[in-house]
């Protein structure tokens, strides 16, 4: 008897359907909220946020000092690898990087630029530091043994590889930044071409959206 | 004697005469660190007829090579090239994110300010070579930026 069924199992199935449609709400408000929230953050370069590589590094400093992402906690860390006998891609960066501490006026200071070296074997601490320096003082040039470099470069996806060139040799790599928030949770892919404007803007977004909820 | 030298005087006018044909106009080397071993010349050639830029000599560095750069994906690429094509009356541009000429393994510091002679040598069709001399100005190891500021203001 389907409809003595029915009857007798109506004000059950009118109460489950409440309950699901309550719970139904709830999810769709919960989504929705998410959704708003992250909408309210856009940034201009690539969102790379909950990437699941990058997680940190451990490199030197030109002093021989252990650099660790926790050590800029608080600060927003834009990171490029790279190498100082390149004659065109890095000092575009680095120099792009100066541009962009430069436009965030007095929040310079909440920036981290970190230059890794993808070739410890010419990239001395010595000419690392005053190849950094040559284009922001703050900036900070990190490297490690030829191993380590290989896998803190497979850990952040950049690729690098020696090219022999006139008795000497040349270095094809990766030429995009990365930007962490002051969380230290990777954030931002930078494209070599993007502007400094469009990085700053990025930067200072992450620098406000950090502040409330730290 | 004399006439000899005044012989090859007269060769090295005519045949810089026929050189002042090639323009190599706003040639800049960017400056180094010490210790830095490498470093790129970057300037504009013009050749009136069709012609290769086939090599650059330069005192500064012990090998000196002219490069292409090229971005494959995100991956920047560097090679040396046998030669440039120069098209009649076209301005080449070596420049930062293109091609550049490499001093490779540099004797010294090239500081701000300084000059770097290169001798620019340019291979024409029938297969005579050229050569340029020029003094290139040093700028500093960030003018990449302002490389690319000046390309914007032209």
């Amino acid at each position: 008897m389907p409809f003595h069924d029915s009857r007798h199992a109506g004000p059950a199935r009118t109460h489950l359907s409440r309950t699901l449609f309550v719970l139904i709400v709830g999810l769709f408000l919960a989504i929705g909220l998410s959704a708003c929230s992250k909408e309210t953050i856009s940034f201009r370069n690539t969102d790379i946020t909950g990437a699941n590589f990058g997680h940190d590094f451990s490199l030197l400093d030109p002093d021989g000092k252990t650099r660790t992402l926790e050590d800029f906690r608080g600060k927003v860390v834009m990171m490029f690898f790279g190498f100082t006998q390149c004659p065109d891609i890095c000092p575009t960066a680095l120099s792009r990087a100066a541009e962009v501490r430069r436009l965030l006026g007095v929040d310079a200071d909440k920036l981290q630029v970190i230059f890794v070296s993808v070739d410890p074997e010419r990239d001395l601490p010595g000419v690392l530091k005053a190849y950094t320096a040559a284009f922001d003082p703050d900036f900070l040039g990190l490297y490690t043994s030829l191993e380590d470099t290989r896998k803190v470069a497979d850990e952040f996806r950049v690729f690098y590889r020696k090219v022999p060139t006139g008795g000497s040799y040349s270095m094809d790599h990766s030429a995009t930044s990365y930007v962490f928030d002051p969380a230290g949770r990777l954030r931002l892919a930078v494209s070599y071409q993007s502007p400094a404007e469009s990085v700053a803007a990025d930067v200072s977004t992450l620098i406000q959206t950090a502040s409330p909820r730290l | 004697m004399k006439l000899k030298v005044i012989a090859s005087l007269c060769a090295a006018l005519i045949s810089s005469a026929a050189f002042a044909e090639i323009t190599v106009s706003d040639p800049w080397v960017r400056a180094t660190v010490p210790q830095q071993k490498a470093t790129g010349a970057f300037m504009q050639i013009t050749s009136p007829v069709d012609a290769k830029l086939v090599e650059v000599r330069s005192p500064a560095a012990k090998v000196v090579e002219v490069h292409e750069m090229v971005m494959e994906k995100d991956v920047m690429k560097m090679r040396a090239i046998p030669g440039l094509d120069l098209p009649a009356g076209k301005a080449v541009e070596l420049k930062p994110g293109g091609y550049h000429v490499m001093l490779i393994n540099l004797n010294a510091q090239v500081k701000e300010g300084d000059m770097v002679p290169l001798t620019v040598v340019v291979e024409g069709k029938d297969g005579k070579r050229e050569s340029v001399e020029i003094n290139a100005p040093v700028r500093p190891l960030n003018s990449a930026a302002g490389g690319m500021q000046m390309h914007k203001m032209h």
